[in-house]
């Protein structure tokens, strides 16, 4: 029932992506991008990755959302025909899917138990957690506490970008606002 | 029971999907992303009790949330044509239906 549940899933990704390909106005595909991210949300979901899932609904259908939008107001609602059809981004689209699946041959398979990251320092993180830091959580501890500053330089990153991001759309704004201005 | 509903979540989901796609205006799409979003939080919720872990239900309103402001972001798209700044039009005076696709047009 797990592998049916993933099945219907996957189809349902393939089914909103070759929809996104095929779409040509933007707003349209704004929205299936987000149903894409939840699609995948629910992906990780039955795979018992929820952490991963809520970051990917949260960035890809929350922020991700927003910020095409955003685009999307400061430049076209339609996406131009493409002049001719040009074999080399398929080409490459396609070798690289091929080397990512070759990729996932070598990996363990799923939950299995003798997988290195089960057998490597896991082991150790969870014995010692709850001595060293005293937080319930081991996931959250690691983030924290044993990897509290590069967690901290993530931050940092991402309040960079985030600001970054904003004055970049503010100002572009307010500068169309004097030309009209100015203008009229 | 729950497998039932499953399948019933999954036929809703594939129903939304084509209104997705096809949908003539663009309140249709809204509403079919956003009906997409509650799709996600029932399926999380029925899948924690499928799966024997009912815990999975204080994640699902997480997705509620996510869900929630999402569709605010949208909507305050359409009212005032960008995201970053909202000085278009005054806070309270929505843009008038006519006057949005000139807007859109232009920007």
């Amino acid at each position: 029932m797990d592998v049916l549940i993933n099945l219907v899933l996957f189809g349902m990704m393939v089914t909103t992506a070759l929809a996104i390909l095929r779409m040509r106005r933007l707003f349209a595909v704004v929205m299936l991008s987000g149903v894409f991210s939840l699609l995948s949300a629910l992906l990780f979901v039955t795979l018992d990755a929820v952490d991963v899932a809520f970051t990917e609904a949260a960035v890809g259908a929350g922020i991700s959302t927003v910020l095409l939008l955003g685009t999307m107001a400061l430049t076209s609602r339609k996406e131009k025909m493409p002049r001719k059809f040009s074999p080399i981004p398929l080409l490459v689209v396609v070798v690289t899917g091929a080397v990512l699946i070759y990729g996932t041959l070598d990996m363990p398979s799923f939950g299995s138990a003798d997988s290195p990251a089960q057998t490597h320092v896991a082991a150790q993180y969870l014995e010692r957690t709850p001595k060293d830091t005293g937080v319930p959580n081991v996931v959250t501890a690691i983030l924290a506490s044993y990897r509290g500053y590069d967690t901290f330089g993530e931050t940092v990153v991402v309040f960079t970008a985030a600001v970054g991001v904003l004055i970049l759309i503010g100002g572009f704004a307010r500068r169309r606002d004097e030309e009209e201005e100015g203008t009229d | 029971m729950f497998l039932v509903a499953t399948i019933a979540l999954f036929i809703g989901m594939c129903l939304v999907l084509a209104r997705l796609y096809a949908g003539p205006s663009l309140y249709d799409r809204v509403l079919a992303g956003n009906a997409f979003g509650t799709y996600t939080v029932l399926f999380i919720g029925v899948l924690g009790f499928l799966m024997g872990r009912p815990e999975f239900l204080d994640i699902a309103l997480l997705y509620a949330l996510i869900n929630f402001v999402g569709t605010i972001a949208v909507l305050k798209y359409f009212r005032y044509r960008s995201i970053g700044d909202t000085s278009p039009t005054p806070y309270g005076e929505p843009t008038p239906v006519g006057k949005l696709k000139d807007r859109g047009a232009r920007s």
